[in-house]
């Protein structure tokens, strides 16, 4: 620990070995293309994009809280796209610094996994959730949700269910971005509406979905989220120096909420 | 006084769950070196992302991952090196290739690159062997 101050103060209070790097080069496109991607460090966590949008201003987090779920569907691809899902609601109640409902999305993340097979060294990140919720820990518990969120994907990887990850990472995605296009309607600000552009990121979920087997992939609830996230990359493809207008922003929040509520329907896979 | 104590209690649950993926020894220590580096930012309010990258950093080669940023966010990329490698240098791209202005700790073979994004969107980072030889070398980023 003593070590790890010690760099600190290096890092930050010398100013002697932290200096401003040049602009210098330029990569050709054929290199860039060959640049490695994963799920683990190309697509970001729903905390990240929190973090950005706070930059804008206060947000009322708990404003975006949903109603109780169900935890006992029985289709796969849709538990997986819901567990995503729900860890993005544990990182909006990490926001909310609301211990209580971090508590209660905890729980129901523990079950959903559990409905998957995935391992039973996630009922120890429960309780750990929950002790840091009881202590407000909230940094902490943004890093114990991640690690439980790769957790499940570990376990899921190794019980040959590799398939899946891309829906959890895809449905944290959905609904992380379909509470904040929420936000930024209720309160417009061309820097809040900066963050959503994001075309290569929805490109590579794409193409990771399409890499699935037939059989998930012609399932009925992946075949529709797949079809409509064609149509998503469009709408977060703009310039990087223009912000969408409200208009766009709004028919985003739309897109996305219709995923959210294909992804929630019970009754959603034949 | 209890944050410092959570600090290397991270780096310390990040580097047990690196160990169950099955990366080498080499990569494994070069992760421990990079969250070690990533956890003096942690100081400042960033936070470090349960993610990493590993590989092999050759001489006169471009060693890139893509990620994907958001503006307003701040970001430090952390990579290190093992023997033998001497030096390293860790860059940013744009998703054109042009490369980024960034902020640099430099310490031979672990070294950081600060970026604070104007656009959201797509991003390369770059690790480079700059003095020694081929070998491994493991790359996380924090933000905040």
């Amino acid at each position: 620990m003593i070590r790890l101050a010690r760099l600190g103060v290096i890092v930050f209070a010398g100013g002697i070995l932290v200096a401003a790097g040049a602009e210098t080069g330029r990569i050709p496109a054929d290199q860039l293309a060959k640049a490695a991607r994963s799920d683990s460090i190309t697509i970001p966590t729903p905390g990240e994009l929190f973090t950005a949008l706070e930059k804008s201003g206060k947000i009322n987090w708990a404003g975006q809280y949903r109603g109780p779920m169900p935890v006992t569907y029985s289709n796969r691809a849709q538990i997986a796209l819901n567990l995503g899902g729900l860890i993005a609601d544990g990182f909006i109640a990490v926001e909310a610094k609301d211990g209580q409902q971090v508590k209660n999305i905890g729980s129901d993340i523990i079950k959903l996994a559990k409905a998957l097979g995935v391992s039973e060294k996630l009922l120890g990140r429960g309780s750990s959730i929950n002790e840091f919720a009881e202590n407000n820990e909230w940094d902490t518990l943004q890093e114990e949700l991640e690690a439980t969120q790769n957790e499940v994907k570990s376990s899921m990887q190794s019980h040959a269910d590799q398939d899946l990850v891309i829906l959890v990472t895809l449905g944290g995605w959905i609904r992380g971005t379909q509470v904040v296009t929420s936000t930024i309607v209720q309160n417009y600000g061309e820097q809040s509406a900066k963050v959503l552009r994001q075309p290569a990121l929805v490109h590579f979920m794409q193409s990771k979905v399409n890499e699935i087997s037939p059989e998930l992939r012609n399932e009925p609830l992946v075949k529709d989220v797949s079809n409509e996230l064609g149509k998503i990359e469009k709408l977060v493809s703009f310039p990087p120096d223009k912000a969408p207008d409200i208009e766009e922003v709004r028919k985003l929040n739309e897109a996305v909420g219709k995923m959210m509520k294909d992804i929630e329907n019970k009754e959603a896979p034949k | 006084m209890k944050r410092r104590l959570l600090i290397p209690l991270s780096v310390l649950v990040l580097v047990i769950g690196v160990t169950a993926r099955g990366d080498t020894d080499a990569e494994v220590q070069a992760r421990k070196d990079a969250l070690d580096l990533a956890a003096a930012f942690s100081n400042d309010g960033f936070k470090i992302r349960d993610g990493h990258w590993c590989g092999v950093v050759k001489p006169r080669d471009h060693s890139l991952v893509a990620v994907n940023l958001y503006a307003g966010n701040q970001y430090w990329f952390s990579a290190s090196a093992t023997e033998p490698a001497k030096k390293i240098a860790v860059s940013v791209y744009d998703e054109t290739g042009k490369q980024m202005t960034t902020e640099s700790y430099d310490n031979g073979e672990r070294t950081a690159a600060g970026f604070s994004p104007q656009s959201s969107g797509q991003y390369f980072v770059s690790v480079d062997l700059l003095e020694g030889d081929q070998s491994s070398f493991c790359l996380v980023y924090s933000y905040k």
